[in-house]
C-alpha cells in the first residue's frame, strides 16, 4: 500500500447524500478480476448527464472528493474504492461514511476524512466559487486546509500510523501468528468444518 | 462495546470475547473467524494477493465457496454466454482448486446464494464469527452468530490468517414488541425499522433484535431481518439462539453429532444478553401496529405502509432529506400524494438472500395458487439455492408459479443486483423481495419498490402494489 502523509490537489463538490456503492460503481462493472481499470465505471449512470459535476471542465483533474452524508452505503464491494482511486482520487471528505466502505478505503490507502456537515458545506462553497482552489488533506497534522481555512479532523492513531507507513495488515498479523495457532488449539471440537464434505 | 467488568454482557460482547486472539492497548482486537464464505465477485483479487506474496489459505477447512452473484438463472447446463462473466466464474473455480477450497458450482445441488447455502448445510451455527465479501453476511446473525460483510482486502486477510483486526462495535437493542397481524411479515418489521432509524442509524453498532415478535419468528423470518441490518447502516445484526434455532440446525449435514451436539447446545444456551447487560442504545418497534411496508424512494430508509401516499418532499423539515426525497421522486417517476397502491408494476421479483428461501416461496405460492398473473406483468421466481429449488419442486411449488404465469428460474442473486442478464430496463417498475432500491440497482434506469413475498405475490395478481388483504 502506498504511504499517505499529506496530499494537495483540487476538489470536486458532490452535493448528494446516501451515495451508495451501486452508484459509485454499478454491479455490471464488477466482472473484472483485477484491481485496475474500474475508472470507467465510476458513477457510471450519473456520468451520462453532461451536467454531472464530474463532467464539468472546471473540475477535471481533481483528486479530493467532497461528498454528502452517508457516503459508501450498501454493498461491501471494494471495487468502489478501487474505482475512486483508479479515477485519481486520493481522499474523500464526508460528514458520515458507511462502516464497510470506510474500512475498505483504509485497507486500500484511500483516505476518508470525517468533517462536520457545516464544514463540508463550507468547502463545497469555496470550491464552487473557485474550482482551482488547492485543498490539502494532511494526515500527519490531522487537518484539512484550503485558502486561509484550517479544519482539524479526528482519526484513530492506529489507522493513521498504518496509512502513514503504508503497512499491509496481513504482514502485521503474521508477526503474531503464534497467537493464532495457540487460539486454534483451544477451539471447541463442536465448531463446524467445511471439509470433509458431509451431506 | 466498552469494557464493563461488573455489569452483564450483551450477546455481541460474549461472542466477541470468545474470539479475541490478541488484544493490545491502542490496537484493534485480532478476532478469530470461524467460517469464511466466498463467491466469484469479491475474491479474485484476494487470491491474486496470496499468490503474489507466496501465501496459502490457512484454513481451507473453515472456508467454502459458491457461485451466485454473476451466474445466469437460465440455460445453466450451457457455458456462460458473457465471456467476462465466464472468466470471473472460471477464475473462482481455478482459485478454489489451486488453494484446496471447497466449491459448489453451477449445476451442483448445494450451489446458490452464499447466505442461503451456509444455513442449509448447517455450517452456520450459534456463537460463531462468520465473514464473507458480501454485505448481506449479516443474514447469519439470525443464528446468534456474529456475522458481517468485508471487502476484498479483508477477504485476503482472512484467507491468509483466519483472523481480522477489528475495532469493537457498539451495541443497540432493537425491541420488537407485540404480535404481527396476519399478512404482516418479518420483511415489514425490518423495512419499518430502517424507515425509523434511517440508513445511517445503525452505523458503528451491532443490532440485537429482541422481543416477543422476534421470538415468534421462524429461522427464515429471522434471517430476513438480520439480512437487512446493513441497510440500516449496521454491519451486523443478531438474534439470540433458542429452541427454534436448535431445531433448525439439528440434523443439517454439518451440525454437531452425538456428544458434540450436547456440548454445543450447552454452550449455545449461554448465548443470551445478560439481564443486567447495558446496550449503548435501545429502540422499540410495536409489531401490533405494523402494516405491510413498501419503499417509495431510492434508499431502503424511504419506506411507508402500503396504504400511504407518495410523500411530499415539501413536508420534510431536514434539508438534506428533502433534497434526497426530491431526487428520489424524480428518479422513481412519482408524484407526491399518489396512493402507493395505485402504482402499476411491470416486474415482480421473488428471490434473493433476503427472501429466496423455501418459506418465502411457500408463502407467495399460497397467495398465487389457482390465479393468473396480471396482464403486461412479468414475474421472476428465483430460488435462493439449488437445494431450495429442488425442495420447492418436490412440493409442487414450481407448478403453482408456472401455472400462474411466472418464470421459474435456477438459483442465484439474479435481479437483486442485476449483474447477470436478469435486469430491469430503463423506466421499468418492480416490486422486489430483495434488499436494495438504489438507483439502477436492478438494471440501469429501473425503479425498485422493496416488498415482502406476500406483497410481491398480491402485486403480481393485481398488477399494482397490493397486499393479500386487497384480493
Amino acid at each position: 500500500m502506498e504511504k499517505f502523509i499529506t496530499h494537495t490537489g483540487t476538489a470536486i463538490p458532490l452535493r448528494r447524500s446516501n451515495v451508495d456503492t451501486d452508484q459509485i460503481i454499478p454491479a455490471v462493472y464488477l466482472k473484472r478480476v483485477t484491481k485496475s481499470g474500474f475508472e470507467d465505471g465510476l458513477f457510471a449512470a450519473w456520468r451520462n448527464d453532461p451536467e454531472f459535476v464530474l463532467n464539468k471542465p472546471e473540475f477535471q483533474g481533481a483528486s479530493v472528493l467532497v461528498a454528502g452524508a452517508d457516503f459508501g452505503t450498501g454493498s461491501s464491494r471494494e471495487h468502489a474504492v478501487w474505482a475512486l482511486q483508479n479515477y485519481g482520487f486520493k481522499a474523500v471528505l464526508s460528514s458520515r461514511f458507511a462502516d464497510i466502505f470506510r474500512g475498505n478505503s483504509q485497507k486500500a490507502g484511500l483516505l476518508t476524512v470525517v468533517l462536520p456537515q457545516e464544514q463540508i458545506e463550507a468547502i463545497w462553497e469555496a470550491v464552487e466559487a473557485d474550482p482551482k482552489i488547492q485543498v490539502t488533506v494532511d494526515l500527519e497534522a490531522k487537518n484539512v486546509r484550503y485558502g486561509s481555512v484550517t479544519v482539524p479532523f479526528a482519526i484513530d492513531d492506529y489507522t493513521r500510523w498504518r496509512l502513514m507507513e503504508g503497512l499491509d495488515d496481513i504482514g502485521l498479523t503474521l508477526k503474531n501468528i503464534d497467537d493464532v495457532t495457540a487460539f486454534e488449539k483451544k477451539r471447541p471440537a463442536f465448531k463446524p468444518e467445511t471439509l470433509p464434505v458431509r451431506s | 462495546m466498552s469494557d464493563r467488568t461488573k455489569m452483564g454482557k450483551t450477546l455481541a460482547e460474549k461472542i466477541w470475547a470468545d474470539h479475541v486472539v490478541r488484544s493490545a492497548e491502542g490496537e484493534p482486537d485480532l478476532l478469530y473467524i470461524d467460517l469464511h464464505l466466498i463467491h466469484e465477485v469479491t475474491s479474485p483479487q484476494a487470491f491474486d494477493g496470496l499468490r503474489l506474496a507466496g501465501r496459502q489459505v490457512r484454513r481451507p477447512d473453515l472456508t467454502i465457496a459458491t457461485e451466485d452473484h454473476n451466474v445466469p438463472t437460465l440455460n445453466i447446463d450451457k457455458p456462460i454466454a458473457d465471456p467476462v462473466s465466464k472468466l470471473q466464474v472460471d477464475t473462482l473455480r481455478a482459485n478454489c482448486k489451486e488453494f484446496g477450497v471447497r466449491i459448489h458450482s453451477l449445476g451442483d445441488a448445494e450451489q446458490g446464494i452464499v447466505h442461503v447455502v451456509g444455513p442449509q448445510l448447517g455450517i452456520t451455527q450459534p456463537g460463531m464469527t462468520i465473514v464473507c465479501g458480501d454485505s448481506h453476511t449479516s443474514t447469519h446473525g439470525a443464528f446468534g452468530a456474529l456475522a458481517f460483510g468485508i471487502g476484498t482486502s479483508e477477504v485476503e486477510h482472512v484467507l491468509a490468517t483466519q483472523t481480522l483486526p477489528l475495532i469493537r462495535p457498539k451495541t443497540m437493542a432493537v425491541n420488537v414488541t407485540g404480535k404481527l397481524k396476519p399478512g404482516v411479515t418479518s420483511k415489514d418489521i425490518i423495512l419499518a425499522i430502517i424507515a425509523q432509524i434511517g440508513t445511517g442509524g445503525g452505523q458503528g453498532y451491532v443490532l440485537e433484535y429482541r422481543g416477543d415478535a422476534i421470538k415468534a419468528l421462524s429461522m427464515e423470518g429471522r434471517m430476513t431481518i438480520c439480512n437487512m441490518s446493513i441497510e440500516a447502516g449496521a454491519r451486523a445484526g443478531l438474534i439470540a439462539p433458542d429452541e427454534t434455532t436448535f431445531d433448525y440446525v439439528k440434523n443439517k449435514p454439518h451440525a454437531p453429532q452425538g456428544a458434540e451436539w450436547d456440548a454445543a447446545v450447552a454452550y449455545w444456551k449461554t448465548l443470551q444478553s445478560d439481564a443486567d447487560a447495558q446496550f449503548d442504545k435501545e429502540i422499540t418497534l410495536d409489531a401490533d401496529a405494523l402494516e405491510p411496508f413498501v419503499t417509495w424512494g431510492t434508499n431502503p430508509g424511504q419506506g411507508l405502509p402500503l396504504n400511504a401516499n407518495v410523500p411530499n418532499p415539501a413536508d420534510i423539515a431536514d434539508a438534506e432529506e428533502r433534497g434526497a426525497a426530491e431526487r428520489a421522486l424524480t428518479y422513481m417517476g412519482l408524484t407526491a400524494g399518489t396512493p402507493l397502491k395505485s402504482l402499476k408494476v411491470d416486474t415482480v421479483f421473488l428471490g434473493s438472500c433476503t427472501n429466496g428461501r423455501i418459506e418465502d416461496l411457500r408463502a407467495a405460492a399460497d397467495v398465487l395458487k389457482g390465479k393468473k398473473i396480471a396482464p403486461n406483468t412479468r414475474m421472476l421466481v428465483v430460488p435462493g439455492s439449488a437445494r431450495v429449488r429442488l425442495q420447492a419442486e418436490g412440493e409442487g411449488l414450481d407448478k403453482v408459479f408456472i401455472d400462474f404465469g411466472a418464470e421459474w428460474r435456477n438459483a442465484g442473486c439474479s435481479m437483486c443486483l442485476g449483474m447477470n442478464p436478469d435486469q430491469l430496463t430503463v423506466g421499468e417498475r418492480s416490486a422486489s423481495t430483495s434488499n436494495r432500491n438504489f438507483e439502477g440497482r436492478q438494471g440501469k434506469g429501473g425503479r425498485t419498490h422493496l416488498v415482502s413475498p406476500l406483497v410481491a405475490a398480491a402485486t403480481a395478481i393485481r398488477g399494482t402494489l397490493s397486499s393479500p388483504a386487497d384480493l
